[in-house]
């Protein structure tokens, strides 16, 4: 009977199998409904037209109109916050195919999943937050500005989204049973994956070098012509912090999606990346104070901006630091979990604090963003986790698939 | 033992194999980057007949004519409240889309019956920050002096607005589809590029501005000063600022008193960027090398160990 069944509809038990997770549709359908879809789906409610009443208003419905601080939450937690923990996959790709840590290889596909989603998310909030968003391909084909740093960065984010998707393909391939692209895709694995080392090195570092020009505006403590070499460090254990926080996620909401080869090793991994996170952190640490040293601005430490400082440089990059190490020695997976979500707050809290919070130090007022800002964030991050479930559901990515066991 | 042989021999090819493969792709890469980076690394002094503004604030009474004559020659739509009402003086202003020079008042502590009015446009940076935040080279210095915007290209990303270290551009954030960075062109296609001075040098009944090639505003400005050293503080605002800009003020009041951005740095502020654009090409070579160097070196390895068991089984 259910022979049958496929044979007289192909493409709809193609769509149960591949789309509704072997479900028929309206059993499918009754299977949305969790309290948690309920609660994403009034953020996309509100957010969505909100979103989309930005084209007909202009940007003044959605943000400030403000012209000291130019870029508001879309840039400056969207974009800024986002990539840092998105290097997830450039350092997961590059221990495995380059480095030879091959048992950190059920870790790859959602490493490169994360990035490849953080970037796409990271982009989609340039989209809603430059004025002629569909002008975007301009500096890649019409007009160069080859002196600008953001020029760099507009480059290497296009080929750096292009070739994370490449670096995902297999999966999708082995989704959709493609076996010849499949190892097409896999053909480029050494190639793709030095390609991304190189544009996140440049990438990471570059959006902080955006900042080099705006020496009177970012806050002394956060100004330094090191602000590139931050960045990209500061990349490496937020990726990694970003890395032992997923996959503890989907240990607990995707582990019908897991196989052993994940969920066995994954606690001798996670004392592996905690111990490197450790390590970058206290170098990420060592190199802030001498970016301090390098300005001479001890003087500002006492400053109300320099506690600010200070808590960010002790709660939240040398605690953690701390807690790393002492995660790993003990092997205390637990510990280092948590502290994942504090160094991960951290990142962003750096970016936020450089590029928003002290940003117009010496402005006689303060501006902060406008409520509809928080809520356009919030469903572009919401759509993005809905994004990550529906291939993390579908897509062996957790697990190898059964036919190609052992063979990538 | 000849197993062994071969299976070194094999590894030098692959070596050999790959460290062409490394050229090839280095190359390809940098070829691919000249673009990106040379360009930005050149320095840029300036063209030497370049014009330039000087404005002498002990002389401007806030008439607010410029402001006027700005937005009549720039096709700007009319304020609210009209040119002639000095209310606006109330609430210090800062160039907006549709206001490309607003004057302010401030108190003059040497005579409080006679204020200083302080008129803010766009200072055209000899180096300005806007044009090397521009990806797309929307804005450019041309030789006659003027900063200029082209809108055609422009995407809304108003990184220039956050480099401006002047706080000068403004963004239209009330049109949905067309929105522009608005500042002052200091007239460029209407005047300067003529040879003729801005429509609000023109307009002005005090000649508080003049316009002539920045060189000789410079001796102007100095020889004011050192004719009358009591009436005027000793800085040309705008000598030095970012490195030299074409629109440069005198005044008898400290600048720091008139809500002029003092900190600002006199490096030409595209130099703050150059270090990292030159590093970029470095990273692009090296990297790949490095890279392909440690994935052979661990697959090597891996060789290693894979002969080593097998030697034990046999």
């Amino acid at each position: 009977m259910t022979n049958k069944t496929i044979e007289a509809y192909p493409l709809r038990s193609w769509m149960r199998e591949k789309l509704f997770l072997g479900m028929p549709f309206d059993e499918y359908l009754k299977s949305l409904i969790t309290p948690f879809n309920i609660f994403v789906a009034c953020i996309l409610l509100v957010g969505i037209p909100m979103y989309f009443l930005r084209y007909l208003q202009g940007l003044i419905f959605v943000m400030h109109p403000s012209n000291e601080y130019p870029w508001g939450l879309f840039i400056c937690l969207g974009l800024l916050g986002i990539v840092p923990l998105s290097a997830t996959g450039f350092i997961m790709a590059s221990a495995v195919y380059l480095f030879g840590l091959k048992e950190y290889k059920p870790l790859v596909r959602l490493a490169v999943l994360t990035g490849f989603l953080g970037y796409a998310c990271a982009v989609a909030f340039i989209f809603t937050d430059i004025g002629r968003s569909w002008r975007l391909p301009y500096p890649m084909i019409l007009s160069f500005g080859p002196q600008s740093i953001l020029f760099l960065v507009a480059w290497h984010v296009a080929l750096y989204l292009s070739t994370q998707f490449v670096e995902f393909c297999p999966a999708i391939f082995e989704w959709l049973g493609s076996d010849r692209f499949r190892r097409w895709a896999l053909y480029t694995t050494i190639g793709a994956t030095i390609f991304g080392v190189i544009l996140s090195t440049l990438h990471q570092s570059a959006l902080g070098a955006l900042f080099l020009l705006m020496p009177g505006k970012v806050h002394p403590l956060w100004y330094s012509p090191y602000i590139p070499v931050f960045f990209f460090v500061s990349s490496i254990w937020a990726g990694l912090s970003m890395i032992i926080l997923v996959s503890w996620i989907c240990t607990k909401v995707f582990r019908d999606k897991a196989d052993d080869g994940f969920l066995n090793g994954l606690d001798n991994l996670t004392v592996g990346m905690g111990r490197a996170a450790s390590i970058t952190l206290f170098a990420y640490f060592a190199i802030k104070i001498i970016g301090v040293a390098h300005g001479y601005h001890w003087n500002l430490l006492t400053t109300s901006y320099g506690y600010w400082f200070q808590l960010e440089m002790f709660g939240f990059v040398l605690l953690p630091c701390f807690l790393f190490a002492q995660g790993a020695r003990y092997r205390n997976v637990r510990l280092l979990r948590i502290t994942s979500i504090i160094a991960v707050v951290g990142v962003v809290l750096n970016r936020l604090n450089l590029s928003l919070i002290t940003f117009n130090w010496n402005l006689p007022h303060r501006e902060f963003p406008k409520w509809t800002e928080y809520i356009i964030v919030l469903t572009i991050f919401t759509v993005f986790v809905l994004l990550f479930r529906w291939m993390v559901n579908r897509m062996p990515v957790l697990r190898e698939h059964p036919q190609y066991k052992g063979m990538h | 033992m000849g197993k062994k042989e071969e299976g070194k021999d094999r590894r030098i090819k692959i070596t050999r194999r790959g460290f062409l493969k490394a050229t090839a792709a280095t190359g390809g890469i940098s070829l691919f980057s000249k673009a990106n980076s040379v360009v930005g690394v050149e320095k840029f002094t300036g063209a030497p007949d370049r014009y330039g503004v000087l404005t002498d604030l002990s002389l401007c009474v806030g008439c607010r004519s410029c402001e006027a004559a700005c937005n009549e020659i720039n096709n700007l739509p009319q304020p609210k409240v009209p040119f002639d009402d000095q209310s606006v003086f109330e609430e210090g202003r800062r160039p907006e889309p549709n206001s490309w020079t607003p004057v302010n008042r401030f108190s003059n502590p040497q005579d409080k019956n006679k204020p200083i009015f302080v008129k803010r446009q766009c200072m055209h940076c000899d180096e300005p920050a806007c044009a090397a935040a521009c990806l797309v080279g929307a804005f450019k210095k041309t030789p006659e002096g003027a900063v200029i915007y082209n809108e055609d290209v422009c995407i809304g990303c108003r990184y220039c607005i956050a480099a401006c270290p002047f706080y000068v551009p403004a963004y239209d954030y009330a049109s949905p589809l067309y929105p522009k960075v608005r500042k002052c062109i200091l007239c460029y296609e209407k005047k300067v590029k003529k040879g003729e001075p801005p429509a609000c040098v023109e307009a002005c009944p005090m000649e508080v501005m003049t316009f002539a090639k920045r060189k000789d505003l410079i001796k102007l400005a100095h020889k004011k000063i050192l004719e009358k050293p009591d009436k005027y503080v000793d800085h040309i605002y705008g000598e030095h600022e970012a490195g030299g800009t074409s629109w440069m003020y005198i005044s008898p009041v400290p600048f720091e008193k008139l809500g002029f951005i003092t900190d600002v740095s006199t490096t030409p502020y595209p130099e703050f960027a150059r270090g990292f654009l030159s590093a970029v090409p470095m990273v692009l070579i090296l990297w790949p090398a490095l890279l392909i160097g440690f994935y052979m070196w661990s697959s090597s390895r891996e060789e290693i160990f894979k002969e080593e068991r097998r030697d034990d089984h046999d």
